[in-house]
């Protein structure tokens, strides 16, 4: 019950920020977070609960939002010299859900292929599967424009049609937008591992020979995270390209991916708070460095305070502060196991 | 009529061969287990025991032969989904989920019994919910069944060794097997550990749980037994109760007469690769 209060007065004080922050470049800042949290999340379920490192896990954003751009905007396709194929513009939330959908149908293809391959191979096969589809949106400039970019993507809309209608060109309601999703994405992901799929993962990034000696189907559980995780990531997609309104190749590059592992491990990979306190510290510090220091010096700050996190605090922020909670508590726990900086990459 | 009933042939093995390369671990191994009896495997180390749990248990294919468990094949099937046939077994190197307290271990060990999908959990539907409290229920029950109660909240991998290996136990059971399959399950346990190891095997046997067993603790295997299959070089060289075994002079020259009659040995030594 009183878990239940502060999780309600948590999200709660986050929906008001629009009412008092009163600066709308900050919201901004905010709401990209948001989105990138939700891709942590996401990553978070197959990093830190099967131990799986999806190293293209970008892949599944950039799909998300590429496929909820063209489903919005409408394309046409030349198949033959006779026939074009013509895709009429559909409605926002329907080419959001298609997003969710198209990404999560790669996630299952990717998830059938980590039962063959594990470790570093399932590594360089996400890699490689994220270097392909950047290079199909830019190469294929029929239907992705490529370099030139999508522009003018409709942004989210709310309401019945013909009576009452909001559009979302406004920062605040993407942000309870975008809040919203990440309140869901935070539930679906507990809910699952507070289950026995979840702990299915669990049991298979722990020991995997033990856990399939009582039953579980590693396959099956494999590919349930990838699905999962990449249909999350598909929204943080679309919820991106409907609120930047323009897409280009460039939503593939590997850097979102580091991003979205620096913050999944210095929170805590294996911890629901963990990708949600590492999201806020690396999405705004950029941004709230911005003002107080040169570019150069900005990412060396950013660089150092990664590396001191993962030095002092390798199992991650959220756990480190569980323990010492429980410590101060006076609770007898056993420390958990050591783990090195090297394992916690592994 | 219970002996009757024990003659029910539970697991199956016919013929069982395994090679890896050129050497043949497990050599047309045939011997059954009947329902409700616990059947040791034992042997000089390998003899190719653990070889034929593995096989048995789906951790590797074998090279020939067949093994059906109640009319099943289990030859070409996977680990698990020989477990939800009812075939559970531990491992011979220590064997538990370390980074999750000995409650969770027990939780991960009723996945079989539970059986809610990804969609219902997702929805968060009300059984879900109730089917979670159930299951806590039943791995406080299993831990109490096997004496870790107190040591619900300790780490798996910060408990003492002996508990470790019943809280492997405590896994498999929570499983719901019909048949056990122990890979010396004693081995580094201390006497009275051992003692109170052997009064729950009862326990286990009165649950109506087959047992087979891989043991080196020869005061255990003879005093739980109800028979004993004796390996040497892959090849069964004995089968029968454990009194019969104890006066198999094949028995003694392969397996206990290593232990008292050490100087004989050297000739025998060398064909072990």
């Amino acid at each position: 019950m009183n878990r239940q209060l502060i999780e309600v007065g948590v999200v709660l004080l986050f929906a008001s920020v629009p009412l008092w922050l009163g600066n709308l470049y900050y919201l901004h800042i905010l709401i990209t977070t948001g989105i990138f949290i939700i891709a942590a999340i996401s990553l978070n379920l197959l990093l830190g609960y099967t131990g799986q490192l999806s190293l293209g896990h970008v892949a599944f954003f950039g799909i998300g939002a590429y496929t909820s751009a063209l489903v919005s905007l409408g394309f046409d396709l030349e198949l033959t010299d006779s026939y074009t194929f013509v895709f009429e513009p559909k409605p926002v939330w329907f080419s959001f859900l298609c997003g969710i959908l198209f990404a999560a149908v790669c996630g299952w293809l990717i998830g059938k292929i980590s039962f063959k391959v594990r470790g570093a191979y399932f590594v360089i096969v996400t890699i490689s599967f994220a270097e392909v589809v950047r290079l199909v949106a830019l190469n294929w400039i029929d239907l992705t424009e490529g370099p030139m970019a999508l522009n003018n993507i409709p942004p989210f809309t709310l309401g019945i049609p013909g009576l009452w209608e909001l559009t979302f060109y406004k920062k605040e309601p993407n942000y309870w937008l975008v809040l919203a999703l990440c309140v869901l994405s935070f539930v679906i992901v507990r809910r699952l591992v507070e289950s026995r799929a979840g702990r299915a993962m669990i049991a298979l990034r722990e020991n995997e020979p033990l856990a399939t000696s009582v039953g579980v189907d590693v396959t099956k559980y494999l590919v349930l995270a990838t699905v999962v995780s990449a249909g999350m990531a598909g929204a943080a997609g679309g919820l991106y390209t409907h609120y930047v309104r323009i897409v280009d190749p460039d939503v593939f590059l590997f850097i979102y991916t580091v991003t979205m592992v620096i913050m999944v491990i210095t929170g805590g990979k294996g911890t629901l708070l963990g990708p949600i306190i590492g999201g806020l510290i690396f999405g705004i510090l950029p941004e709230a460095l911005r003002g107080v220091a040169g570019p150069e010096v900005q990412w060396i700050i950013y660089g150092i305070l990664m590396i001191l996190i993962v030095y002092f605090l390798p199992q991650g922020i959220v756990p480190a502060l569980t323990n010492w909670w429980r410590q101060r508590e006076g609770h007898q726990d056993p420390p958990a196991p050591k783990e090195t900086a090297r394992e916690v990459v592994n | 009529m219970a002996g009757k009933a024990n003659q029910d042939k539970a697991l199956t093995v016919d013929g069982l061969t395994v090679k890896f390369g050129g050497l043949t671990a497990v050599d047309a191994m045939t011997f059954d287990v009947h329902e409700g009896e616990v059947l040791s495997l034992i042997g000089p180390n390998g003899a190719g025991k653990t070889t034929a749990f593995n096989a048995i248990t789906g951790y590797l294919k074998p090279s020939g032969g067949n093994i059906a468990y109640r009319e099943a094949n289990l030859v070409g099937l996977n680990p698990n989904q020989i477990a939800d046939l009812g075939v559970v077994r531990t491992f011979q190197k220590t064997s538990v989920f370390g980074g999750q307290t000995a409650f969770d271990n027990v939780l991960m060990g009723l996945h079989r019994r539970q059986k809610q999908t990804a969609l219902e959990i997702i929805f968060g539907l009300p059984s879900v919910g109730s089917e979670e409290q159930t299951m806590r229920e039943k791995a406080r029950e299993v831990l109490d069944f096997v004496g870790l109660g107190a040591r619900a909240n300790e780490l798996g991998s910060a408990l003492p060794y002996g508990e470790q290996r019943l809280l492997e136990v405590a896994i498999a059971l929570a499983a719901h097997p019909s048949l056990l399959l122990l890979d010396e399950p004693v081995s580094g346990m201390n006497p009275s550990e051992t003692a109170s190891f052997m009064d729950m095997l009862g326990e286990i046997r009165k649950l109506g749980i087959t047992v087979l067993l891989v043991e080196h603790d020869m005061k255990m295997v003879m005093g739980v037994s109800d028979r004993v299959v004796v390996l040497n070089y892959g090849s069964i060289i004995a089968n029968g109760s454990p009194a019969e075994i104890q006066k198999n002079p094949d028995v003694i020259r392969a397996y206990l007469g290593e232990r008292h009659r050490k100087t004989k040995r050297g000739g025998r030594g060398k064909r072990r690769a």
